[in-house]
């Protein structure tokens, strides 16, 4: 590219440009494209898994359903019954279809984990780029306030808020949740926002008179965007986890409202009966962060792995 | 030089310490109402309200009951729990804890005496052999593992080893006077998940620490110089490694503080965690407090660990200028 510019003695033609880089394409290995093909899939369910559910995720089903023709069985159980025509995945510990409430729960689990993370990302990144291009005593006072919030363990801060709330309801689990991530998001958009500020180029922005504003819109924002998506797949993977956990203790969701963290605390003493009831849920969830991990280490992979070194610490 | 650092160091986790228990003052504290009539219930007259309040302190201004429950923290008075209130005023927390420690510090130091060794072996194995189908599959692994709840982990573990194969108790019940044999076969299911867990982690950051020293120039000159691979990695880089291993495993133990509340609870583990949570389900603010306040401890001591592990190993945070 230099010797076009050297040789030429008129002006540079808009073909005799310097070639931009080659646009960096994600090239995608199979456990990358399974898992986007199921990132897809739970993502329709959460649109329409209500409407294609068999049952309503509250309903215990009758007796009548499951008398088997030809039987003088009249009242057989129906909690913890095996996959069969009426319950396609079996049904759940007091006789609900399981199916229905997997379906169900797909948007109250991936709905309030999306809604998390947004608002830990919309605090963090907030006050991170206002860390970043604010003043020293800003950028400490934020800081330090991030350190204290980091030095209590997510799941112990949640723990002392859910007893002090007295078993918060939807919106706080919400709020709890997004609150403690966006300590980490803090972190993370404050130091990539950092590293955009001494940059040359926005120092160049700074010399042509842009305003502030203008710079974090146009300078900033764009070039920390790639690496935040990659760290919201991560961060989301964690809001599930954290919520399906706090769901497990039996402090997140409440019934009747169906959860996969929630299911499987329910259904668990189903194991020792020779019922799967508490496993489905279970791996609908690891389904679903498994396949977002893998998506981000094929990004993170493309982009050259320095990404990934940055998440860890 | 290096004293300045150990102790400025101690100093910032101090602070930290207090910074958390303020936190945990306010986030108890947040609730609507006050502690005196959830604690009563229904017995909640008002002049039984009013004696426990006062027994309580909790009449007098917000910033002076913190600082009565601070200095009782220190003095080792942890407050009375809302348990046994029937009889009197509640038993001592200080009382309810001592069982339930020991019992979780036993659990996490055979975790981490088991998932140390296997998980840094494990680890350096795939460094050694980036791109093959070894460290592929230890990399594939570990990841599918740190990506699924910690319950999910138990769970199948309690399908094969209690109710398919029958070797093992799916529910811990601990009597105290275990030994030897007995006391490892009650305890298998919750140590072998969270070592699980654990070693997944410190699997994947000793793998990427490793190969990150392998990327530097001397490695590169040792390479050069026609050094056998596992000479090198022996030899050279595993010295320099050492340092961001040790803040590694630190790391790690600290985040078992997490993985710990949900393994104890679906073992039914008679530990701090699973105290905690009857404790936030019954809205016993006292006892939250306390619990809260040493898992923060125990946090807070392993990251400092973690921090001088880093500033030990590396000469140039040793000698700050």
């Amino acid at each position: 590219m230099s010797d076009h510019a050297n040789n030429s003695d008129k002006p540079l033609g808009f073909d005799e440009l310097p070639d931009a880089p080659p646009k960096r394409k994600i090239k995608l290995s199979w456990p990358g494209k399974i898992g986007i093909a199921i990132v897809l899939f739970w993502s329709v369910i959460v649109v329409i898994g209500p409407t294609i559910a068999p049952y309503h995720e509250a309903d215990i089903l009758d007796e009548v359903l499951f008398i088997v023709p030809g039987s003088d069985e009249m009242y057989p159980d129906t909690d913890f019954q095996p996959p069969s025509k009426i319950v396609y995945l079996g049904s759940d510990y007091i006789g609900r279809d399981l199916l229905s409430r997997i379906l169900y729960g797909a948007r109250t689990t991936i709905g309030i984990s999306v809604l998390a993370t947004l608002l830990a990302y919309l605090i963090g990144v907030t006050a991170g780029i206002a860390a970043a291009v604010g003043s020293r005593y800003l950028d400490m006072g934020l800081s330090r306030v991030n350190d204290a919030l980091l030095s209590i363990p997510s799941i112990m801060f949640a723990l002392v808020l859910i007893a002090a709330l007295d078993s918060p309801g939807l919106a706080w689990l919400i709020v709890i949740a997004g609150f403690i991530y966006a300590a980490s998001v803090f972190r993370i958009s404050r130091s990539l926002g950092q590293e955009v500020m001494v940059s040359d180029f926005v120092e160049a922005a700074r010399v042509r008179g842009e305003g502030l504003w203008w710079i974090i819109t146009r300078e900033i924002l764009p070039n920390i965007a790639m690496p935040l998506a990659t760290d919201f797949g991560l961060r989301f993977v964690w809001v599930i986890l954290f919520i399906s956990s706090l769901s497990f203790l039996g402090l997140g969701v409440q019934p009747p409202t169906s959860d996969w963290g929630s299911m499987v605390k329910e259904n668990l003493p189903g194991l020792v009966l020779g019922s799967y009831a508490c496993l489905m849920p279970a791996f609908a969830i690891a389904s679903l962060t498994i396949s977002v991990n893998m998506i981000v280490d094929d990004i993170s992979a493309a982009a050259g792995g320095k990404l990934a070194t940055k998440m860890i610490s | 030089m290096l004293w300045r650092a150990l102790l400025g160091r101690t100093g910032i986790s101090l602070v930290t310490l207090w910074v958390v228990s303020v936190l945990i003052f306010i986030g108890t504290n947040l609730l609507p109402g006050d502690i005196a009539q959830i604690i009563l219930g229904q017995m909640a007259t008002p002049e039984n309200t009013a004696v426990l309040r006062a027994k309580l302190g909790l009449d007098k201004p917000v910033v002076q009951q913190y600082l009565v429950w601070l200095q009782n923290v220190m003095m080792g008075d942890l407050g009375i729990s809302k348990a046994g209130l029937g009889a009197g005023l509640g038993t001592p927390i200080v009382e309810m804890l001592g069982p339930r420690i020991d019992n979780t510090a036993m659990l996490g130091l055979i975790v981490a005496v088991v998932a140390i060794p296997i998980s840094l072996a494990l680890g350096l194995l795939a460094a050694m052999h980036p791109g093959t189908r070894l460290d592929r599959s230890i990399t594939f692994s570990t990841l599918n593992i740190i990506s699924v709840p910690d319950f999910l982990i138990a769970t199948v573990l309690v399908l094969v080893f209690a109710v398919s194969l029958g070797w093992l108790p799916s529910i811990v019940y601990l009597r105290g006077d275990e030994s030897g044999w007995v006391l490892m076969k009650t305890i298998a299911m919750p140590v072998l998940t969270l070592v699980i867990v654990v070693s997944a982690q410190i699997i994947r950051m000793t793998r990427a620490t490793v190969l990150n020293v392998m990327s530097s120039p001397y490695i590169e000159m040792a390479i050069l110089k026609g050094i056998p691979r596992r000479r090198i990695i022996l030899r050279h880089s595993l010295f320099n490694a050492i340092g961001p291993i040790v803040n590694v495993i630190a790391l790690n133990l600290a985040w078992l503080v997490g993985g710990v509340v949900v393994v104890e609870q679906i073992f039914s583990y008679p530990g701090l965690a699973k105290l905690m949570i009857e404790a936030v389900q019954v809205r016993d603010m006292p006892l939250v407090q306390a619990c809260a306040m040493i898992f923060c401890a125990v946090y807070v001591v392993l990251i400092f660990i973690a921090d001088m592990a880093t500033i030990l190993s590396n000469p140039r945070l040793r000698h700050p200028k």
